[in-house]
């Protein structure tokens, strides 16, 4: 599958001249293939609104290689532009105006036919509101507002940033909807999201970032087969017989806790071969279940953002990889 | 060409700029009226009248100086103390000769053309710059403050071009406000001056300068609006080119000329910026030095001058411009825009 968007090595520095230098992104990686739902994942202040910007023109790179639909930005961006239609960081529009106008003149600016206003306000649910001025919005129509002026380009990379913000739970499954739809029609739909719920229900792949670089990446279900703790919840028919069958798994050499009524198993490849094993020693199980892990909560260990009791857990307390032995990296915090 | 159009429509879309090109033409109608109001025709009637009065108020100095003197003769017989207040001599006073009470001075005033015309092109101009600048940095500054930048920006990833465009909108509109009002004001000035006053010895030359006049203020109201729309892209915000303006005129034209003055420079005008808006409209200001004195044949004295003129102002402004435009479209090339 051709990569619609690749980035390599991407660097970004804020530079403020009383706090010091921020290496907001540190070499980041990331692909995203054709036709694909690609869900961006990080903790608050990670990279990803940065990221975003500067593979779409509005900041600057201090280093690092970004392609769009296979050409080279920010130099190819005038040619690519019509074709990637983008939101970052909940969007703002001028007041006073209606979202028509807003729409129109978006639409006058970008050549795109004035038919195309009406198809998108329809699709964001806002055909009856269109002609009310943006500053009487909630913050949820401001939003589908923005989703609606991403998509009225037709493009064919959609970049969303965080479009659940604000949005209702009936407006959080249409957009979901609206995106497989999109996707099935073959656009290519970039989502950064705080809602792993979302992410993993809609999600094709997903990539992971943390104070500035890739945690993980990778389709959703390899993500998460990869992270799995391989923990199998294990009952027999006879609670009599659980000590047996701690005796016989522990001599298999596979870690064993204990319960009342039933074990926990760590590191189980094959679940079968439990069963298996046990039945050998005339032990019969009742249920083997691996424990599911859910995207949240690799998202917590990977990340290291995990909540401790008692602790108030600072932005940028999280996981950095490959930390040690970069020059000029301050660990994410501002630096001298 | 559809960036350019889509930022016209979007200015005249803008409340704002309405409002503003409004109440600017009202300003201007209002002068128009105003002088149309306190002119008046001179005929046969106002020179008669001009002439009774100009002899009513003779007669009047002639009764007074008469009763003036009856009672210094009064007080000189009577040997009470004056006080200085009468001469010694009480023939002395006399009323002062008919010729010094000139009918003309009793006139209503009437506006001449000619005359006259060339000078009501600097409020003209001055009006419409200040709107011009205001709704300039408006335009761009409420742009930038809203984010609506940053989206067109998705739109349109060349900025240079983003922003030169928005300013040939801009200034494509102020001009198609500008021009039309300058034939009226020419219009509306020529009527007050049929109704109310002369159009005499208006000849081609006469028109040719006035058109030159019109043609600078014209131009003086499209560099403002460029300061503006630079200065609040500048700064991002339309209160920041409005508020930089402010300070620039408090601080540093009045703080500046009260330093000049209390430091006596010579010339001190020749610091302020108006100064240079008037003689880039007049063609020349001539600035006076009082404190020096120049005897003349005659044992007057004349002061010292300095001549400012359309040409200095000229180049002051276009190197403002350069330099202020140049800033700006420099800033919108290399920063962050988040
Ligand atoms: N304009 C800026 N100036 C300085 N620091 C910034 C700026 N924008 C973002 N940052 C910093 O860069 C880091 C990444 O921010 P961002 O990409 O917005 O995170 P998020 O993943 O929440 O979108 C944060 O620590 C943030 O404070
Ligand atoms: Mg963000």
């Amino acid at each position: 599958m051709p990569a619609v968007l690749e980035i390599e090595g991407l660097r970004k520095t804020y530079k403020s001249r009383r706090r010091g230098t921020r290496n907001a992104l540190d070499g980041f990686d990331m692909r995203v293939d054709a036709g694909q739902v690609h869900g961006f994942l990080g903790p608050n202040g990670s990279g990803k609104t940065t990221t975003l910007r500067t593979l779409l023109g509005l900041i600057r790179p201090d280093g690092g290689r970004m392609t769009l639909l296979g050409h080279e930005v920010p130099d190819a961006l005038p040619t690519v532009a019509g074709q990637v239609g983008a939101i970052v960081e909940s969007p703002q529009f001028f007041p006073h105006f209606s979202a028509r106008d807003t729409l129109s003149l978006l639409a006058g600016a970008g050549e795109v036919p004035q038919a195309r206003v009406d198809e998108v306000l329809e699709l964001v649910g806002l055909r009856d509101r269109a002609g009310e001025r943006v500053k009487t919005y909630s913050l949820g129509m401001k939003q589908r507002l923005a989703v609606a002026s991403a998509l009225l380009k037709n493009p064919k990379l959609l970049i969303l940033d965080e479009p659940a913000n604000g949005l209702d739970p009936g407006g959080i499954r249409e957009m979901r909807t609206l995106m497989r739809t999109l996707a099935e029609s073959g656009m290519t739909v970039l989502l950064s999201s705080h809602i792993l719920g979302e992410i993993q229900l809609i999600c094709d792949s997903v990539t992971i970032i943390s104070l500035g670089r890739r945690v993980a990446f990778g389709p959703v279900d390899e993500v998460l087969a990869q992270h799995s703790s391989g923990a199998v919840r294990v009952r027999l028919e006879a609670v009599s017989d659980l000590p047996a069958a701690t005796d016989a798994l522990t001599r298999a050499g596979i870690r064993v806790t204990g319960h009342p009524d039933h074990l926990m198993l760590a590191d189980v490849d094959k679940p079968a071969s439990v069963t298996r094993l046990l039945a050998e020693h005339n032990l019969y199980v009742s249920e083997l279940a691996p424990i599911a892990v859910d995207l949240e909560s690799v998202f917590l260990e990977l990340t290291a953002t995990a909540p401790v009791p008692g602790q108030h857990r600072q932005v940028d307390e999280s996981m950095k990889v490959g930390g040690t032995g970069q020059p000029g990296t301050t660990g994410g915090g501002w630096g001298a | 060409m559809s960036l350019f159009r889509t930022e016209l429509r979007r200015l005249t879309k803008r409340r704002f700029t309405r409002y503003m090109t409004l109440l600017g033409l009202l300003v201007l109608a209002v002068v128009v009226v105003g002088v149309f109001f306190t002119n008046q025709k001179i005929g046969a009637d106002q020179l008669a009248k001009a002439e009774r009065q100009a002899e009513q108020d003779y007669r009047q100095q002639v009764v007074r100086t008469d009763q003036e003197r009856a009672s210094c003769e009064q007080a000189k017989k009577a040997g009470t103390a004056t006080d200085g207040r009468y001469p010694d001599d009480c023939s002395m006073i006399t009323p002062p000769p008919r010729e010094s009470f000139e009918a003309r001075w009793f006139l209503p005033s009437t506006f001449n053309f000619r005359e006259t015309f060339d000078e009501t092109l600097i409020p003209f101009a001055a009006t419409l710059a200040l709107v011009g600048f205001i709704v300039g940095a408006s335009f761009v500054g409420a742009e930038w403050s809203t984010g609506g930048m940053m989206n067109l920006l998705l739109w349109r990833p060349k900025r240079l071009t983003v922003l030169l465009t928005k300013l040939a909108a801009l200034l494509t509109g102020i001009l198609a406000v500008t021009l039309p009002a300058a034939v009226l004001w020419f219009a509306g000035f020529w009527a007050v001056a049929s109704f109310r006053g002369s159009t005499e010895k208006m000849t081609s030359g006469a028109w040719q300068s006035f058109a030159l006049t019109g043609l600078r203020g014209v131009a003086l109201v499209l560099v403002l609006t460029t300061i503006g729309f630079a200065l609040a892209s500048l700064g991002r915000h339309t209160a920041m080119a409005l508020g930089g303006v402010v300070a620039v005129m408090v601080v540093f034209q009045f703080g500046l000329g009260i330093l000049l003055e209390m430091a006596n420079v010579k010339f001190a005008e020749a610091w302020l910026l108006p100064t240079y808006a008037l003689a880039w409209m007049t063609k020349t200001v001539t600035l006076q030095n009082w404190d020096s004195c120049n005897a003349t044949y005659f044992g007057s004295c004349e002061p010292e001058t300095m001549d400012i003129t359309w040409q200095q102002s000229s180049v002051l402004f276009s190197i403002g411009v350069v330099v202020i435009l140049g800033a700006a479209l420099w800033a919108m090339r290399r920063r962050d825009i988040s």
